[in-house]
């Protein structure tokens, strides 16, 4: 019980101050839909046989894409903060486990991540008539589940490179190819969702389970050893 | 007494390479598909077996470091990553040349080949979170090599998925009688040729990392400036 308290008070103090200074999330969400504004106009065609097969294909792309982009504006700020103002230091020393303090970031990350996607989802409901909400259930669920994977990998890469000079250049760098998965699964479990293929999306949505689970595992394995001065 | 052990098997290594180039195009006989081309596989596939036998090296190796932060293990992970690196790059494009006479495309979004591009991607990250992280970076490193572990087989089952659905037949050929044994000796040669490189990049490792901290320790004692 302890621990879950630690886990929402370090969670809570990242959103507060971002809610305080709004210094990314307005800039997350901008750049999430104009990354998707301009997937548009690189990809959107119109279809002979209707336009609901065209966007099935691409829709998810945009969708995941622009959320995996913008996250990443926001994963390295979330620790940027720490460094600058040496406040990591004493989040280390203070009476938190070192899981709850990892568990916390990540859940900061992942509420952030969730008021961006609540821009990009109904944007792309919106501009390419998606119906994203033809099974509320599932894309709960693969929403859910993609932004935890995405906010714990994250995190940990993000953390082990807060102390590096090259940061920004590097965090993508090593950050993606561990996404891969997570990404293929997320577009897949989307595009089922479109097209109304159930057991293709549960399956993907089992998946993703199968890749978070293990990601927290070795995160919360790693996290320890690779912050620790 | 280490160094005779090195040469000793270096000129292995040299016979070797001999022995094999004399089994692949003197005694293997030529596919009756893919003709002179299928040669290649020889190569291809026992580079193939050492960017695995790399990966899980740097792997293995990085956590046991972040375990028991010994040095050593570092080194090795170190010197594993690298080989992945290269052996990643020599696997990419002979499987490339290899697609090309097999199946007259250079690309192919495979299991396989998607499996092993990815793979090579988080061994060049790893190698550049080593080269550019500044100091610290072992243990970023080290973090990496865990994660990139974890991903393999997450990696291969999603791509492998997400390929069925366009289903895409391959030409393995059955190996028989001297194909077999050229392809044999071609492994064990690029097994040993693996250690030895290994050994050898580990001791520049070893020598840099002794270097830096004796360099601390002179800057602590006010030796030099």
């Amino acid at each position: 019980m302890d621990f879950l308290r630690h886990v929402t008070t370090i969670a809570w103090k990242d959103l507060r101050v971002e809610l305080r200074s709004r210094e990314i999330l307005f800039n997350m969400a901008f750049f999430a839909a104009m990354v998707v504004i301009l997937f548009s106009f690189a990809f959107l065609k119109e279809g002979k046989d209707g336009a609901m097969v065209v966007v099935a294909e691409v829709a998810p792309g945009f969708l995941w894409i622009a959320v995996l982009f913008s996250a990443t504006l926001g994963m390295a700020r979330a620790f940027d903060r720490e460094r600058e103002s040496d406040t990591m230091r004493g989040l280390l020393i203070s009476p938190a486990p070192r899981a709850a303090l990892f568990l916390g970031k990540a859940a900061g990350l992942f509420v952030l991540m969730a008021m961006v996607e609540a821009v990009v989802v109904p944007l792309i409901w919106f501009f390419f008539a998606a119906p994203l909400f033809a099974e509320p259930v599932a894309m709960t669920a693969i929403i859910v589940l993609t932004t935890a994977g995405v906010a714990v990998v994250g995190s940990v890469f993000a953390a082990m490179l807060m102390r590096t000079r090259a940061r920004d250049v590097l965090l993508p760098v090593i950050l993606y190819p561990i996404l891969v998965p997570l990404f293929i699964a997320a577009i897949k479990g989307t595009s089922g969702v479109l097209v109304g293929e159930t057991e293709q999306t549960w399956f993907w949505i089992r998946f993703l389970l199968v890749y978070d689970s293990s990601f927290v595992v070795a995160a919360l394995w790693t996290f320890e050893s690779v912050v620790i001065e | 007494m280490k160094r005779g052990i090195y040469l000793a098997a270096a000129a292995a290594c040299i016979a070797g390479i001999a022995g094999t180039l004399y089994l692949i195009f003197y005694r293997a006989p030529i596919d009756r598909l893919l003709l002179f081309n299928q040669k290649i596989f020889y190569y291809h596939v026992a580079n193939a077996w050492m960017l695995g036998a790399a990966i899980i090296t740097c792997g293995v190796s990085s956590l046991l470091y972040l375990r028991t932060r010994q040095g050593r293990h570092d080194d090795l992970a170190r010197a594993a990553g690298e080989l992945a690196v290269l052996y990643g790059a020599i696997v990419l494009v002979t499987g490339s040349i290899w697609g090309k006479a097999a199946w007259d495309i250079w690309w192919d979004w495979d299991a396989r080949l998607t499996t092993s591009l990815l793979l090579w991607m988080t061994m060049v990250g790893y190698v550049l979170v080593r080269q550019y992280g500044g100091p610290g970076s072992e243990r970023m490193a080290a973090g990496l090599g865990v994660f990139a572990t974890v991903n393999i087989p997450l990696v291969y089952f999603s791509v492998k998925i997400w390929r069925t659905l366009h289903p895409q037949t391959s030409v393995v050929p059955g190996l028989q009688g001297s194909m077999r044994a050229a392809m044999w000796s071609s492994v064990a040669l690029f097994a040993v040729l693996y250690v030895l490189f290994l050994l050898a990049r580990m001791r520049v490792a070893q020598g840099e990392r002794r270097l830096s901290e004796l360099r601390e320790q002179a800057l602590d004692a006010g030796l030099i400036e």
